[in-house]
């Protein structure tokens, strides 16, 4: 408990010396997050610097082992870590798919080689990933995907299309399923690939969504040509690779949900609707708004039980599928609640005022929650047959 | 503190169920239902528990109880939700426990811990007056006469009631109904003059009466607490009985919910079983997660409770009240997807549902503490 206290008391004073003003402030929407990358984007000199700073000390990662450039933390210190940059309201230093999808799956499947290549880059923000699963006719039933990678000695070639990538337009490098064995069941000819994405033959064109912006992308590929060494796993065995990147991609989908508001709903509300002895106007939209509270800490709660459970070996292999699910509808309820308090100034598209009408783009933006990383409905069919064992497909 | 039982704590659940399953199951409710019995519950029953140190369990060591927390209490609770078990365990080994180690003198301390972990008090609060549990509103009088109080009022769904010897009883001292300052909790024996009990049954076979006070005497001796001041001491008997309720709701909710899953698998209809259409897969799924989500509520209020008691007031509100949401869904589920045999009386279904009922309604129900905690978090 001592060393943890010490950890607890350097870390703080560490974080206050070294996390910029400007970065202690919540983030403000997907496109003000630090993203990193070959050509990366900073919105400030302090984006810049916290990067850099958080990055040495392998803090973007502060689990992942040291060897690999993370800050080889206990998970109770890393714990502390999380809980003292929210004591600061320090902002994760890098958003990342390379961090909270691919970097887990390399380490159970990456060969030695390709930990050492790939795991070091993520940390320092160097190489931005997308991921490429779905395809247009391959969403819910993701296995049924077809682009097809041909063998070509030391070589794949890689023919067709991808949905939904995100942010592929602005990405590095694609960690990518394709077909490799078009004569097996859907599941087993399938093979996890990564591929640089300046490789020639390959396009991108943004997909414009309901929030009016385009984090999503169609993804071509025309005679790409990948070496075999970026296979990771075995050869037609991605599917399996596939399932526990998407484990991982579920509990951060599940996670988020945060619209840089750090307001509680009740005060947002109390803005715009008034009090009456202390108490909002709209008493049915106070009801709700306390029934979400109620739901949102007990889930929050959940993520941290599961955590616990982890740890000591008793969660499920699927309950990220429960997070996922359960977090994705709390925060499109969340959303509602949030329109329904904001009122008329809530809907405001353009303009200053309403920051480029933040949060009628990111109620929009909640509806994908649900959709992207497995359906609500997929999560609910894992649920029934590996959780509860229901019979059936 | 991490959100998982410890290995006592594990190993106090496993004795639980087991001695539960063994010597409490269903059949016990049914049998004291059918015979009409007069207590409502099992005295060897109860005798066993005591054996067993659970009268005690939050009866700190130094006055012979087990010393134990909430969680502790809390696991016990659980484990009468999957037997939906009658006994004076909620009203005595943790209200009146509660109540009188938090608040209580030394002499009172000594005195009536002593007798609850010996089994030879059957102690209960005597709070709520009004169809819904509003305990500002405390209405019954206590009225100063020299060296003792007069306690006239009348008070409704008081467990353990008819049986019990011990009455902790809320009344007013100063003020109006609607004030919490003014309260002042008494320590009143059952069978004092004045006092009349008349059992309620309620839907659940489980204990609950109507108390009416006629000039009852009480020394000012039996003040528990400071006069007038009562309210915060309430408010702590009261979290604690409302974090026990809702553990008590999940294990009832879990078992009506784990019975329906195995429901599932085995009943076939159109050939196949029901547990491979979606309808009810999706459905069945949905309310898992809604009873994780809840069972980390629950643990969490508990851990509260033992950690800083006097700060647990909003997490406990968010548990109760997602208990009973949740508890409530899957009882309702339970019914729906068990079909007409879940209608039936000698289908266990039914008496899980009526439990749950009682549950949501006492010490508040879900849109209570909905309130309780815009109220904390003021809007």
């Amino acid at each position: 408990m001592d060393n943890l206290e010490t950890f607890r008391k350097d870390t703080r004073a560490w974080l206050e010396a070294n996390c910029p003003p400007e970065m202690r402030r919540p983030v403000q929407g997907e496109e003000d997050a630090c993203w990193g990358g070959r050509h990366p984007v900073f919105q400030s000199d302090a984006q810049r610097l916290w990067l850099e700073r958080m990055a040495a000390k392998g803090w973007t990662v502060p689990e992942w082992p040291r060897e690999y450039g993370g800050g080889g933390l206990s998970r109770d210190e890393a714990k502390i870590l999380h809980q003292e940059m929210r004591a600061l309201n320090c902002r994760t230093p890098l958003t990342s798919f390379g961090i909270s999808m691919l970097g887990p799956a390399l380490f159970k499947y990456g060969s030695e080689e390709q930990k050492r290549e790939h795991l070091p880059k993520i940390v320092r923000g160097e190489i931005r990933w997308c991921q490429g699963y779905s395809e247009p006719g391959a969403g819910s039933d993701l296995a049924s995907l077809q682009a097809r990678a041909e063998d070509k000695g030391d070589q794949f070639l890689i023919n067709g299309s991808k949905i939904w990538t995100t942010y592929a337009n602005k990405a590095d490098w694609i960690f990518c399923l394709v077909r490799t064995d078009p004569n097996a069941p859907k599941h087993e000819g399938i093979s996890f690939l990564l591929f640089d994405m300046e490789s020639p033959g390959i396009s991108t064109k943004p997909i414009v969504l309901i929030s009016g912006f385009s984090p999503f992308c169609e993804t071509f590929f025309d005679d790409v040509l990948v070496p075999k060494a970026n296979l990771v796993g075995k050869l037609n065995k991605g599917w399996d690779v596939a399932k526990y990147l998407l484990t991982h991609e579920r509990d951060m989908i599940g996670g988020m949900g945060s619209t840089g508001d750090n307001r509680s709903l009740g005060q947002i509300a109390g803005e715009t609707l008034g009090t009456d002895h202390g108490m909002l106007a709209d008493t049915v939209l106070r009801g709700q708004i306390a029934a979400y509270e109620i739901d949102a800490l007990s889930f929050r709660l959940t993520m941290e039980r599961v955590g616990d459970m982890a740890k000591v070996g008793q969660a499920h292999p699927a309950v990220s599928s429960l997070l996922k699910y359960y977090g994705t509808e709390l925060n499109k309820r969340r959303m509602e609640l949030v329109m329904s308090a904001g009122g008329l100034d809530a809907l405001e598209w353009e303009g200053e005022r309403s920051h480029e009408g933040r949060t009628a783009r990111a109620w929009l933006r909640s509806k994908g929650n649900s959709i992207e990383g497995g359906t609500s409905e997929i999560q609910l069919n894992i649920i029934a047959k590996r959780i509860l064992g229901l019979p059936g497909a | 503190m991490a959100l998982v039982l410890n290995d006592e704590q594990t190993m106090l659940r496993d004795n639980a169920r087991g001695f539960l399953g063994k010597n409490a199951p269903i059949a016990h409710l049914r049998a004291l239902r059918d015979k009409r019995d007069a207590d409502g519950f099992s005295r060897a029953l109860w005798k066993d528990f005591v054996e067993m140190g659970w009268a005690g369990i939050l009866v700190p060591q130094e006055y012979g109880g087990l010393g134990l927390g909430h969680v502790e209490a809390g696991v016990v609770m659980e484990e009468l939700g999957r037997t939906l078990t009658p006994s004076p365990f909620l009203s005595t080994a943790i209200l009146a426990a509660t109540a009188i180690a938090r608040a209580g003198t030394d002499q009172q301390k000594k005195n009536y811990l002593a007798q609850i972990v010996a089994g030879d008090l059957i102690a209960t609060l005597a709070v709520d007056e009004t169809a819904k549990h509003h305990p500002e509103k405390t209405a019954m009088t206590a009225t100063r006469a020299g060296n003792s109080f007069k306690l006239g009022g009348a008070k409704t769904f008081v467990i353990d009631g008819h049986v019990a010897n011990l009455l902790i009883a809320v009344a007013r001292t100063a003020g109006k109904p609607g004030d919490t300052n003014g309260l002042t909790l008494f320590l009143v024996d059952a069978s004092a003059k004045g006092i009349r009990a008349e059992r309620t049954p309620t839907v659940d076979t489980h204990n609950a009466a109507r108390l009416t006070f006629e000039d009852v005497n009480v020394s000012a001796d039996n003040v528990l607490g400071k006069i007038d001041a009562g309210w915060d001491v309430l408010e702590g008997v009261l979290n604690a009985g409302r974090a026990a309720v809702a553990a008590e709701m999940v294990g009832a909710g879990e078992e009506a919910f784990s019975r329906t899953v195995a429901y599932l698998r085995e009943r076939k209809q159109f050939g196949r079983p029901i547990g491979e259409f979606q309808a009810l897969q999706h459905r069945a799924a949905h309310l898992y997660c809604e009873l994780e989500v809840t069972r980390s509520a629950v643990l969490k209020a508990l851990q509260t409770l033992d950690d800083s008691f006097e700060r647990a007031g909003a997490i406990v509100s968010v548990a109760k009240a997602r208990a009973g949401l949740s508890a409530t869904l899957a009882v309702n589920e339970a019914v729906q997807m068990h079909g007409g045999i879940g209608m039936t009386d000698e289908f266990d279904i039914g008496l899980f549902m009526k439990r749950v009922r009682v549950g949501q309604e006492l010490f508040g129900d879900a849109n209570f503490h909905a309130d309780r905690l815009a109220r904390l978090n003021r809007y």
